[in-house]
Formats: structure tokens, C-alpha cells, sequence
């Protein structure tokens, strides 16, 4: 070897003893520090029981949640309700129904209920917002005008009260789990909108973004290859967030009584409302689907606000 | 600031008219059409025919909505089907209750919200910043109507100290003025009165608070840290300002600007809110009446409330708008 | 007795997660009353946080400074690195006073000109009502700003850069300190405004006997504004002189490199610049040798022998050692004779 390269290799091995670590992109960055955050842990491991629960919660729940097995046990022992023993491990609920196996089943609906309905306020919302945004930065005069339009729309939507668009789309399909799903769906799509539409709006003004301009990029090019995988950061933490106020509006639906009223599919939300009517003498019906709702909704939200934190280009070091 | 209001005002016309429109579609989507929308789905043959007819449901759409709007513009939500009133009369005579609850709720949020996010943000990373960020994520995912159960089982069931349902006890003798109870008791010097209602208010207004709670210590704390990372903060300290001075004139007045859009926004979200915790405490507003409204499909009622709650978000958005602009220069200007 | 002494001042960052970072290890120069002193470097070499470290406006936690400061401008002598927060307090503004590089970040957006002009008065000169709104406006109007009373009133956002520059500048002299520290307070601006800013601190402390330590990367400034240089790399100064050495015979392969990067109109046509290679990211830990070892067009295998001293400039042949030349090089570069004439 010789002496040259020699004190190169000697200078290389100091140099990058001293260098920090060069950051990776946005995504692998982020990653990293997702990884090494405790909240993204928590968040992330309740998210995965929840999941795991609602897939296998049927086969592995003990007894068949709608039957009312107990029934008679429940009647005689009136006002005194069977809490927690050997066969049933959460006790009986008012018709002597077991509550451990309508948990477990109860998890797939909850679950359904949050993802179908924040998929459906995510596309509609995402295509809206997508468009307007686009059309606002690239569409000139009349995409400024196409903008306006789906935003007034988008403000509509806002001044409406969750709980009454629910209400109100009950009205029309009915009362069933369908309802309950498009309802709570259809509030997040002005969130889902908005956020994309700024996200993209903030790119769209950005210096790359011009200089592909300046040098000639078609704009859908634009859009597609650079604005929206750019802009979607914030849309998916939000995915995330929504599926916690999902399955508490769910909850809140269920409570005033529009939630779903087939009794032989438990979920959560259903099961709480009916609870409620027992709850000054048997409030642990009531808790243990509250818990459930709580904890789910814990869990999503914080592997979001982790997720939050991990995109925020802020804190990134 | 006039040629904003205006100007905002103005803009809020095409909403309001697209509302309208939605809403107009909406009635007629429903299973039997307006006609059911006015009787509820009780109604017999007959009464839907005379009604049909005293519509004018033959008529083109265009005057059928004509005639609507009309309707709307005096007001005239049409008669509750549930309690045959009309449904703005059912509206204003429980509006103070609600208004109370709203306030009793917006208030603990506030005075409690804003220093501790304040502190938290302070104190970063000590048990306190942990706390009330734990705090706040947990208030966030607590639907809205168990946590009243519990503070109720608690509280009133259990230990006694505070009442468990409704605004006023039986047997308080009361003059009412207002509507608000609380005022009205110091208004006439009741004190007994006052305290009683306040006393109502307890509950119900701290389970409406938890979410707005829970938002505005979130909003504060991440306002407060951006803030304290600012150049202008460094340059107060520069100058060797008081720490009074740098908190209050540099940090908070700064960091305040998010937390007052987030207040207005929040208020809208509490008439939601209310109809939830009204009806776990029987608490007479428009809460528990719509919680009755949509038990029994009372639709002029509903319909009614879309329009009311509609009117109050855009009003309080123009609020916030004019309140930001007195407080932020930049706006001003622009 | 210098009014400022600093002496192996070194700042530590905690890591987050990571291994903690140095931003300046043992860092030492004086500044003299009424004297102008320039800490020049590129950014990240550390003499943005040694300004930070000496007005005591690093964050409590997770920052180590180790080192002194003394400072004798109250006729007492204290250590600005160890003096309690609150004594620290009750010198900023009066004693010490600091200029930022952002003057629109650096001004309260939702607070009057007016009223950040005031607060400094009255904290420290008791002044208060009509009678600090008269001395804002007579501040203004020192630094150069026109219709003083009508901006008092303005926000920051109303003021152009130059503008607000003044004004912050007004609120640094406004207590009329002993010492200025400015941290690249032209870099913002244009390059008419910048000179306009330069020629305003240069009056402001030749009229007061204000001493300025001017942070910059920017050798001009050095040029028309400092009486003594600090060239700082990588958290260390590697040369220490008067502005004429400095320039005349720069020692420091890094200094060199710098005076060598700077476009001339007297340079021959089609002569390119000399830039000096690679990054501030490209460095060894100075206990392992010369942290700039990895740029330098002079590095020899000796150069790893662990951090050099900061020594007296080696004589020039026959010349006698120049005096308060300080070097921190194994084999300082002679600018030969030619060469000085050229770069005259």
C-alpha cells in the first residue's frame, strides 16, 4: 500500500468518525424516528392487538354472543347483575348474554365500522381536496373558480354538525350498520380535504416546484410525480387520527340510538348505549366496551400524533 | 374592519344558499317526501293528502322551493311534530340553557386549558408536561356521553355532592328573567337560586368541557414551544426584560393567535356536544330537545336546528375573524 | 484589563439520542474597550453559539458551558458564564446588548415598534409614558430612520429590512451599552442596505466607545470594520491578528483559503477562484489532529498529531516574530512577497 493512500484511508476513517449521519429521505427519516418513539410503540402494539382481536375475536370467543344462554339466571337474580366468574370471564349482560365473547366479536364490528368509514371520508376527500388544490396552483382562472366552488361545498359540510349530517343520512337509508358507516364517513371528508388541498397548496409554492416549472414539466407531471406524494404526509398521519374519532362518533351515533340495530352483530358502540340503562346498578357493562372504544382510540391517536411528530419537518434534526 | 365584515358577510351567501339547496333536496329525499317531514311518519292518509296539497307539491321544483325560502327567511321553521309548537319558539325558549352549559363549558376549558398547556409547554418533559398531554390524549378518545356517566355515578349518585339531573332542584322558588339561571339569581338577589343552578351547571359543563379541554391544552402547549423557539423571544431576552415581560408581552401574546381560532371553532362543536351530555343530565336545552327530536323523527325540528347551527358556525367563524384581525397586525393590513 | 476576556470558552450540545456535539471547544479572545473585534468563520464553526454563550441566551437544559468569561465593563470583574440568571438579567441591555441576523424574525410581529423600543427604556432607565415615547423616537431617529414618531406606532411587518435592522439596532444602543455583540446583521439585507448598516454601528461606536464584536462570515465586513480578527473553525480559533496581518499575511492554511475564495476586479481575466474544497462537514475531531487536515492543500501526516496550540505566528526568515499573530497550524503558510504585493 502505498504511503498516499495510506493517509487518505487514515484522514476517510477520522472524517467519518466525526460526520453525523446523513439523513436518509423524508420517509426513511421519518421511519427511523418513528421506530425509536415510545409513543409510536404504545400506539402501534394497541393498534396491532385491536386488529388481531378483530380478526380471530369470533372463532376464539367462547360462546355465541347473541345467545341468551343465561337468560333465566339473569331474570331471577333481577337488579343483581352475574359480574365476572369461571365460565364467563367479563360476567353476564342483561339479557344473560356472555360479555367476554360479545367483546371479542364486538372488535370486528368496531373495526369495520372505523376503517370503512374512514376509507370512505379519505377518497372522497382526498379526490376533492386533491383536485381543488391542483387546480387552484396549476389550474389558473378557471381552476381558481372550480376551487371556489368545491370549497364552499367543503364549508358547508363544516358548519353542519357531525351528529345531525348522521342524522340526517339515517333519515334517508334507513337506520342499519351501512348508515352508521357512511355517516361518519362523510363528516371526515371535509378534514380529509382541507388538509390535502393546504398540503398541496404549501408544495405548490415551494422552489422545486417552480423550478420544474421553469424548466418546462408538464403540470400534471407536476402534480402527480412531485405535489401529491409530497402532500401526503399529513393526509395519512390524519388517516390515522381518524379512525379514533371514528369509532367514538360511532359510539355517539349508537348512543342516540341510530346505531345499528341488529342485535345479533354486537359492536361497541351499541353495546355501550345499551349499557347505559344499567349503568347506576352495573356500571361494568358500560365499562368494559367503553374501555374498549377508549383504549382502541388511545392507540390510534397516539401512533398518529407519533407519526405527527416524525413527519414534522421541525423537529427533524 | 367594516369592508372585511362585509366582505366576509357577502361570502357567506353562496354557503348559506348552497345549505339551503342541500337541505331542500334533502326534505324531498326523505321516505314520503316533505309531507312526512312535517307530520313525522305517523301521519295517516289524510293528513298527507291536505298537506301535499297545501304545499303545492304539483307545482314545479323551483316554486316549491321559492316558497320554502321564503319560509326560512321569516324563521318559520313549521310546527314541531312532537309538541305541535312552532319549532323557533321550542329554539329560543331553550336557548339559554344551552347558551349556559356552553358557556360553563367553554369557560373551564379556557381557564384551566390555556395554563396548564401554558405550563406544560414551560415545564416540557417534567411530570406536569407529561400529565397534561396524557391528559388531553385521553380526553380526546373518552366519548363525550360515558364520561358523564361516570362523573354523574361519581358525584351525584354516589358521594352526593353535586345534583344529578336537570337545571334546578324542586322546591327552589326562582324569578325568571333571562333564561340563564345563574343570572337571573343575582339579578334578583336570589342567591340560594343562583348557587343552585350553578350547581347544576357542574357537571354537565365538565364533561362538555373535556374535549375543547383537551384541544386548547394541546393547541397551547405546541403554540407556547413554537413560540419560545422564536427569534423575537431570544431578542426580549436580549434586551434584559423582565421575565414578566418576556412571557407575557413576547410569549403568550404570540402564542395566544392559534389558541383563539381553535376557541371559536370549538364553540360551534359544543352544540354538538350538548345534545349528548344534555340528555345524560336531563338537562333542558336544545340539546336533550333534539335528543328527543331524533328519537321520534321530528324533522322540522331537525331541519330547523341544521339551519340554526349553520347560521351560529358562520357567525362565529366571522367573530373569529374579526377578533384575529384586532390582535394580529398582519391581518390587519391585508 | 480588557473589558471582555474569554477564555477556553467550549459549548456542549446533548445529544438527542446521539452523541452530544462540541459547537465550540476552547475558544479565547479579548475585546478591548471601544475596540471592534471580528469572530470570522463559515456557518456551523461555532461563533454564532460563542455570541449565545456570552449574552447567556443558550437554553437551560441540555447545553454544557464550560470555560470563563470575564467581563470588567461595572468596574467589578464577573464571569458572564457563571453570573445568576437574574444579575445576568440586569446586565443585558445596559451593559451587554446583542444585534440578531434576521430582523424580521427577531421583532415581536404583533407588538408596536413603538412599544419595543419603550420596554427597553423603562426596564432599565426607568423611563416611562411621553417621556420614552420622546427618547424611542429621538433613538429612531439616531439610527436613521425617518418620520420617527409615525413609526413608533408601525408594526415590524410595515417596515422595510433595512428599516427594521435600525430598529433593532436602536433598541441595542438604546442603554448605551459597553459592549455590542452583532451576529451577522447585514447577512439578510441588501447589499446597499448592508453598507448603510455597517457605516451606522461604525458611527454608533466610534460616538459612544461602544466596544463591537462583529460576528460574520463575511471577510469585507472584516476588512472595513475590525480592528483585530478571530478566525474560527470548527469550534476553535486556528488565527488571531490585526484586520492588516490578517489580510497582508494571512498564516492559516484555512484564513488563506478564504482570502483566496473572494472574486477580485483586479484579478487577471480568465484567472478562476480558489474555493476551498469539500464541506465544514468534512472534518476530523480535533483530538485526533487539525479538524481542517481533510480540506487543506498542505496536509502532511503530522497534522494528526492531535490539536496543534494556538502559538505565536513562526519569523519569517529574518523578519522578527510579528507580535499578537497567533496561529494554530504545524506548518503555517509564508504569503511570499510577491504574493502580499498582489493581494495589496
Amino acid at each position: 500500500m502505498s504511503k498516499t493512500t495510506e493517509k487518505i484511508d487514515r484522514l476517510a476513517e477520522l472524517t467519518t468518525r466525526t460526520t453525523t449521519a446523513s439523513g436518509g429521505s423524508l420517509w426513511t427519516e421519518a421511519l427511523r424516528r418513528l421506530r425509536s418513539s415510545k409513543m409510536a410503540l404504545v400506539g402501534g402494539t394497541v393498534m396491532a392487538l385491536f386488529i388481531v382481536i378483530a380478526i380471530v375475536g369470533p372463532w376464539v370467543a367462547p360462546y355465541d354472543p347473541t345467545a341468551q344462554t343465561w337468560r333465566d339466571e339473569v331474570f331471577t337474580n333481577r337488579g343483581v347483575f352475574i359480574g365476572p366468574r369461571g365460565d364467563n370471564w367479563l360476567g353476564l349482560d342483561h339479557l344473560g348474554r356472555d360479555m367476554f365473547s360479545r367483546m371479542l366479536v364486538g372488535a370486528r364490528q368496531t373495526l369495520l365500522v372505523g376503517v370503512v368509514s374512514t376509507v370512505l371520508g379519505f377518497v372522497v376527500g382526498a379526490l376533492v381536496g386533491g383536485l381543488s388544490g391542483a387546480a387552484l396552483a396549476f389550474g389558473g382562472k378557471a381552476g381558481q373558480r372550480l376551487d371556489t366552488v368545491l370549497m364552499r361545498f367543503i364549508d358547508m359540510m363544516l358548519a353542519l354538525p357531525s351528529l345531525l349530517l348522521a342524522v340526517s343520512v339515517a333519515a334517508i337509508l334507513g337506520q342499519s350498520l351501512t348508515t352508521v358507516m357512511i355517516a361518519v364517513g362523510v363528516i371526515q371528508i371535509p378534514v380529509f380535504a382541507r388538509l390535502l388541498r393546504g398540503s398541496m397548496l404549501a408544495q405548490a409554492g415551494s422552489d422545486y416546484v417552480l423550478a420544474a416549472r421553469a424548466l418546462g414539466v408538464r403540470r400534471r407531471r407536476i402534480v402527480l410525480a412531485h405535489v401529491l406524494p409530497n402532500s401526503l404526509g399529513p393526509v395519512i398521519v390524519q388517516t390515522t387520527l381518524a379512525l379514533a374519532t371514528a369509532i367514538i362518533e360511532a359510539a355517539a351515533l349508537s348512543y342516540l340510538g341510530l346505531g345499528n340495530p341488529d342485535a345479533s352483530q354486537p359492536e361497541w358502540g351499541v353495546m355501550l348505549s345499551q349499557a347505559q340503562r344499567f349503568f347506576d346498578a352495573e356500571p361494568m357493562m358500560a365499562v368494559y366496551p367503553a374501555l374498549g372504544i377508549i383504549i382502541t382510540a388511545l392507540g390510534f391517536t397516539l401512533l398518529g400524533e407519533a407519526m405527527r411528530e416524525a413527519l414534522d419537518p421541525k423537529l427533524r434534526s | 374592519m367594516l369592508r372585511l365584515i362585509v366582505r366576509r358577510l357577502l361570502q357567506l351567501i353562496p354557503t348559506l344558499l348552497g345549505l339551503s339547496v342541500l337541505l331542500f333536496a334533502w326534505l324531498h329525499q326523505l321516505p314520503g317526501g316533505p309531507a312526512s317531514a312535517l307530520l313525522g311518519e305517523r301521519a295517516t292518509e289524510e293528513d298527507r293528502r291536505a298537506i301535499e296539497e297545501a304545499l303545492g307539491l304539483d307545482d314545479p321544483v323551483w316554486v316549491q322551493y321559492a316558497r320554502w325560502m321564503e319560509r326560512l327567511v321569516r324563521f318559520d321553521f313549521g310546527e314541531s311534530v312532537r309538541t305541535g309548537r312552532p319549532v323557533w319558539e321550542e329554539f329560543l325558549q331553550r336557548f339559554p340553557a344551552t347558551v349556559e352549559l356552553a358557556f360553563a363549558a367553554m369557560l373551564i376549558a379556557v381557564v384551566v386549558g390555556i395554563p396548564l398547556g401554558y405550563f406544560a409547554a414551560r415545564r416540557r418533559g417534567t411530570w406536569l408536561d407529561l400529565t397534561a398531554v396524557s391528559g388531553s390524549l385521553i380526553g380526546i378518545c373518552i366519548p363525550v356521553f360515558f364520561l358523564g356517566f361516570i362523573l354523574r355515578a361519581v358525584f351525584a349518585v354516589n358521594l352526593g355532592w353535586l345534583p344529578s339531573f336537570g337545571r334546578q332542584s324542586t322546591g327552589i322558588d326562582a324569578t325568571e328573567i333571562t333564561g340563564f339561571y345563574v343570572l337571573d339569581g343575582l339579578l334578583t338577589g336570589e342567591w340560594d337560586a343562583s348557587w343552585d343552578a350553578l350547581q347544576h351547571l357542574v357537571l354537565p359543563g365538565l364533561a362538555l368541557a373535556s374535549i375543547p379541554l383537551a384541544v386548547i391544552v394541546r393547541i397551547t402547549r405546541a403554540s407556547v414551544l413554537d413560540v419560545l423557539g422564536e427569534d423575537y423571544v431570544r431578542t426580549a431576552e436580549s434586551k434584559g426584560l423582565r421575565r414578566r415581560v418576556v412571557r407575557g408581552r413576547h410569549v403568550l401574546r404570540n402564542a395566544l393567535l392559534p389558541v383563539v381560532t381553535t376557541v371559536g371553532l370549538l364553540t360551534g362543536s359544543l352544540l354538538s356536544g350538548a345534545v349528548l351530555t344534555e340528555s345524560v343530565f336531563a338537562f333542558g336545552g336544545i340539546g336533550s330537545f333534539i335528543r328527543d327530536a331524533i328519537d321520534t323523527r321530528d324533522y322540522p325540528v331537525l331541519m330547523g336546528f341544521i339551519l340554526f347551527i349553520a347560521l351560529l358556525y358562520v357567525a362565529i367563524n366571522l367573530l373569529v375573524d374579526i377578533a384575529y384581525s384586532i390582535i394580529d397586525p398582519r391581518v390587519r393590513v391585508n | 484589563m480588557p473589558l471582555l476576556t474569554v477564555d477556553e470558552l467550549t459549548v456542549t450540545f446533548a445529544g438527542r439520542g446521539g452523541p452530544d456535539t462540541t459547537a465550540v471547544s476552547g475558544v479565547s479572545f479579548t475585546v478591548d474597550q471601544g475596540e471592534v473585534v471580528g469572530l470570522v468563520g463559515e456557518s456551523g464553526c461555532g461563533k454564532s453559539v460563542t455570541s449565545l454563550a456570552l449574552m447567556g441566551l443558550l437554553p437551560a437544559k441540555g447545553v454544557t458551558v464550560g470555560g470563563t468569561a470575564r467581563y470588567t465593563g461595572t468596574g467589578t470583574d464577573v464571569d458572564l458564564l457563571t453570573l445568576r440568571r437574574s444579575a445576568l438579567r440586569d446586565l443585558r441591555g445596559t451593559q451587554l446588548s446583542m444585534i440578531f441576523q434576521d430582523p424580521l424574525s427577531s421583532l415581536n410581529p404583533v407588538v408596536p415598534i413603538g412599544v419595543q423600543v419603550t420596554e427597553i427604556l423603562s426596564r432599565h432607565r426607568g423611563l416611562r409614558g411621553a417621556a420614552a415615547r420622546k427618547e424611542a423616537a429621538a433613538l429612531l431617529d439616531r439610527v436613521g430612520i425617518p418620520d420617527p414618531t409615525r413609526r413608533l406606532k408601525e408594526y415590524p411587518h410595515q417596515l422595510s429590512g433595512g428599516m427594521r435592522q435600525r430598529a433593532l439596532i436602536a433598541m441595542a444602543v438604546a442603554c448605551a451599552p459597553r459592549l455590542l455583540i452583532a451576529d451577522e446583521p447585514t447577512t439578510a439585507l441588501d447589499v446597499t442596505i448592508q453598507a448603510q448598516i455597517l457605516e451606522l454601528l461604525r458611527e454608533l461606536v466610534d460616538d459612544q466607545g461602544t466596544a463591537l464584536l462583529m460576528i460574520t462570515h463575511d471577510l469585507g465586513v472584516v476588512a472595513g470594520l475590525c480592528d483585530r480578527v478571530n478566525v474560527l473553525y470548527a469550534g476553535k480559533a486556528v488565527e488571531a491578528a490585526d484586520r492588516h496581518r490578517l489580510f497582508a499575511d494571512p498564516a492559516h492554511p484555512y484564513t488563506h483559503g478564504l482570502l483566496g475564495s473572494i472574486p477580485r476586479l483586479d484579478a487577471p481575466r480568465g484567472e478562476r477562484l480558489n474555493p476551498i474544497r469539500g464541506s465544514i462537514n468534512d472534518r476530523i475531531a480535533w483530538e485526533d489532529g487539525c479538524a481542517f487536515a481533510p480540506r487543506c492543500d498542505f496536509y502532511t501526516p503530522q497534522c494528526l498529531g492531535g490539536a496543534p496550540p494556538l502559538a505565536d505566528r513562526p519569523a519569517d526568515g529574518a523578519a522578527a516574530p510579528p507580535e499578537g499573530h497567533l496561529v494554530r497550524c504545524v506548518h503555517p503558510v509564508h504569503t511570499t512577497a510577491e504574493a502580499t504585493e498582489v493581494s495589496r
